[in-house]
């Protein structure tokens, strides 16, 4: 059991855990990820790691609610346990001094870019960082991401916080601009990346982008979070999560994220479910306190 | 104890013993089984058990314990299952062996023990691996008997991989008085033994008692540790105070067959296709969250001609599939699976396509499976693994419509631990260097086996492994020699 010291809303639907665990605090390394299942019954899914403090031996996961097991996690409290966390896994991103780096952040992929940006910044990089979000309550890390930057731009789908866009439309302005820029890293939705790894590839600047594809043991034996790389199969859990952008098959990734659509919209709805009966439990609860017996439903 | 070379209590004359016929294991029906997870065989009882006891030649140089990995003392356990002292001999066997009632159930025993009984020159072999499960069920039954361990000798050695052969480490050093913890990545301990081996084959509940009598004797576990990231050797040696370590990872990595469609939807190695169904429970779904592709009236097949590709397709049966084949490129004579699981295959309506290899994975053009394209093989010279290589016939292309494929061709090895242990020796596939004898590898201190060091290959294999490397774990600790 892995004993969550703190929990903490960052936006609507995206969750930060400081976890005990002392073992992983100690390795991790940027770019990493954990896997983790919350009950007996639970499966098996890779979580992103935001930081770690070897001292106090935690980690701190971001977690966006997306499925029943997200959604799950995202009910627990400091206090509460995680059943297993496994990691840290997956291959550290590639820390070196590269000269100018853009590290761009979508979404809950933000919170997988922060520590990349720090470690490059701290290698003497140029650290640009654009961070892109649906909307402004949804724009995570902030103030974390413009401490580890030289600069920071930021864009809102919608326009509700700072410019309205895309991330590609900052790029873009950055290359237009005349930027020099040595490396790109990005990480969020898969969409994002694609975009992301299409740009830079007519501008010819080396693109790293972080898989995030179906996976259970996250040690190499089930090959179920293949990806074609180049025409060939790697595994994100051993030979990733970070890839060549320019080399990613994204079609195929996508693809293969759908594989099991039918079977999470049943989880979802059997959350959902879940969810309407302890709020009718509850209803019904107070009702009965309030000496109102009868028919509630 | 009685010694071992005691006087014969069998009261037949070797004729006699002959004449007795080999004892049929009872098993589920085959139109029952096909359609639950149930184990296959239900197991002797005590009166089968002694029946087919009463076979055993009591050869004066058995060469059943020869052929057995870890060297299982087979004429004097039979012996006592004569008498009827089943504890006894489950006591015996238990010197040898620490997972009896695993190995009884899984070990291909007609390659092992059974394949060298004198009794196959004329009739069936002695059932020596049920024999030996009868006795390790009846040693459960009873509530297991605890061994004590020597003397506590200080010494602290860390098991990486909690499958048959890392376990059978665990359980002679800790006979020996060693401290011994064991690392698992996945969240359940046993290995292959609980995600890759089905519940038909080998109940959980029965690795489950196996590890429970391992931590009665003073194993320790740790779950959730992925040696090489979670924690290095070096950090377990220098920092963690171990002594010794032992590296029993397993095979690893699934192989694929780099043929174009294999990343197409309800394309599954069978590594995560069983893993799915054993450790995840995905065939529970919705009860377990761990979802799966649903088999019920899909066709489904399997690429391989072992007992991983027998034990994925025999699955997808009881899942519910409405054709299950298995396509293998050679013929019935090359198939490496156990012969009692091609037997029970059979019987459950598989459809062996033999000298069949796919070419090519199709699809609907939104990305999921609908047939794979295969072609008919004969044999042709024999090829470097002494079988006759499988040359593909012209013009015998055929579509097979399958809605799953399950590729089980073989693994690769899995790099984490030797890729963050410096001066790790390995061979040019990447398998960790040791010495057959001792299993030391090349670094001081670090001894390796099991699939890891020989590539995929049996429990039994594995096991013996680990019993050669207890040894001479318990000899580096206590002379401290090199």
């Amino acid at each position: 059991m892995f004993k969550i010291v703190h929990a903490q809303f960052l936006a609507p639907g995206i969750k930060r855990f400081v976890i005990e665990a002392p073992r992983i605090a100690r390795k991790q390394q940027p770019g990493q990820f954990v896997i983790l299942r919350i009950y007996e019954e639970g499966e098996r899914i890779p979580v992103t790691i935001e930081n770690s403090d070897p001292a106090k031996g935690t980690i701190n996961i971001v977690v966006q609610s997306a499925g029943k097991t997200t959604n799950l996690l995202n009910r627990l409290e400091t206090g509460d346990s995680i059943l297993d966390v496994v990691g840290p896994l997956g291959k550290p991103s590639d820390i070196r001094n590269y000269g100018t780096v853009v590290v761009v952040g979508g979404g809950v992929g933000t919170a997988m870019a922060y520590p990349t940006a720090l470690a490059l910044k701290r290698a003497g990089n140029r650290v640009i960082s654009i961070v892109g979000a649906r909307n402004r309550e949804l724009v995570i890390l902030e103030k974390e991401m413009r401490e580890v930057s030289d600069a920071l731009l930021i864009t809102t789908d919608d326009g509700s916080y700072a410019d309205k866009g895309f991330v590609t439309d900052k790029l873009r302005q950055l290359i237009d601009n005349g930027t020099r820029i040595d490396l790109v890293v990005a990480v969020g939705p898969i969409v994002m990346m694609k975009a992301v790894s299409e740009l830079t590839r007519k501008e010819n600047i080396h693109t790293v982008v972080s898989l995030n594809p179906i996976m259970i043991d996250g040690t190499g034996m089930c090959g179920g979070c293949r990806v074609l790389i180049d025409g060939k199969s790697e595994f994100a859990c051993v030979d990733g999560p970070e890839f060549d952008g320019h080399k990613v098959n994204f079609e195929v990734l996508v693809q293969r994220n759908t594989m099991y659509r039918t079977a999470e919209q049943q989880s979802m709805e059997e959350f959902k479910r879940l969810q309407k009966a302890e709020a009718e439990q509850d209803e019904v609860c107070a009702a009965t306190s309030s000496a109102q017996q009868g028919e509630q439903r | 104890m009685s010694p071992t070379a005691s006087k014969s209590k069998n009261p037949l004359s070797p004729k006699e013993r002959i004449q007795v016929p080999r004892q049929l294991m009872p098993e589920q029906p085959a139109e029952v089984r096909a359609h639950n997870f149930e184990e296959v065989n239900l197991g002797y009882s005590p009166e089968l058990a002694q029946q087919e006891a009463l076979r055993c030649l009591e050869c004066a140089k058995p060469t059943c314990t020869d052929n057995c990995p870890v060297g299982i003392d087979v004429k004097e356990f039979v012996q006592r299952i004569v008498i009827g002292d089943f504890l006894g001999a489950a006591a015996k066997i238990r010197e040898a062996n620490v997972l009896p009632a695993i190995t009884g159930r899984v070990c291909p025993q007609e390659d092992q023990c059974e394949g060298k009984c004198l009794l196959s020159k004329k009739v069936k072999p002695l059932g020596i691996g049920y024999l030996e499960r009868f006795v390790a069920d009846y040693e459960q039954r009873m509530g297991t008997h605890i061994v004590p361990n020597a003397e506590p000798t200080g010494k602290k050695v860390a098991i990486v991989g909690s499958g048959p052969s890392g376990l059978t480490v665990a359980g002679d050093l800790i006979q020996k008085g060693h401290n011994v913890r064991v690392f698992e990545a996945l969240h359940e301990i046993g290995g292959v033994l609980v995600y890759g081996i089905p519940e038909f084959r080998l109940p959980k509940q029965i690795v489950r008692e196996q590890i429970e009598y391992m931590r009665q004797m003073g194993v320790e576990f740790e779950t959730d540790v992925v040696v090489g990231r979670t924690v290095t050797i070096d950090e377990l040696l220098e920092e963690e105070g171990c002594d010794a370590v032992y590296i029993g990872t397993g095979a690893g990595l699934p192989q694929f067959m780099n043929i174009p469609g294999e990343h197409l939807n309800g394309v599954y190695s069978a590594n995560e296709f069983l893993t799915r169904i054993n450790l995840m429970k995905a065939y529970k779904f919705p009860v377990y969250d761990e979802p799966m592709l649903d088999l019920r009236g899909k066709d489904v097949a399997v690429i391989g001609g072992g007992n991983t590709a027998l034990d994925a397709i025999r699955s997808a049966l009881r899942l519910g599939a409405r054709n299950a084949y298995v396509i293998y490129r050679r013929s019935d004579a090359e198939m490496p699976a156990r012969a009692e699981e091609v037997h029970h295959a059979r019987q459950e309506g598989i459809d062996f396509q033999m000298l069949t290899a796919p070419v090519e994975f199709l699809s609907d053009g939104k990305g999921w499976l609908t047939a794979a394209r295969c072609v008919r093989m004969e044999l042709g010279e024999p090829d470097a693994s002494g079988r006759r290589r499988p040359v593909r016939m012209q013009g015998s292309e055929f579509d097979l419509p399958l809605s799953v494929a399950v590729i089980a061709i073989g693994t690769t090895a899995n790099p984490i631990v030797q890729s963050t242990t410096p001066g790790l020796g390995t061979n040019k596939r990447g398998y960790i260097h040791a010495t057959e004898e001792t299993q030391r590898t090349t670094r001081k201190g670090v001894f390796a086996g099991g699939d890891i060091v020989t590539g995929a290959a049996t429990v039994i294999l594995a096991m013996g492994a680990g019993r050669r490397a207890a040894n001479s774990i318990h000899q580096y600790l206590t002379t401290g020699e090199w």
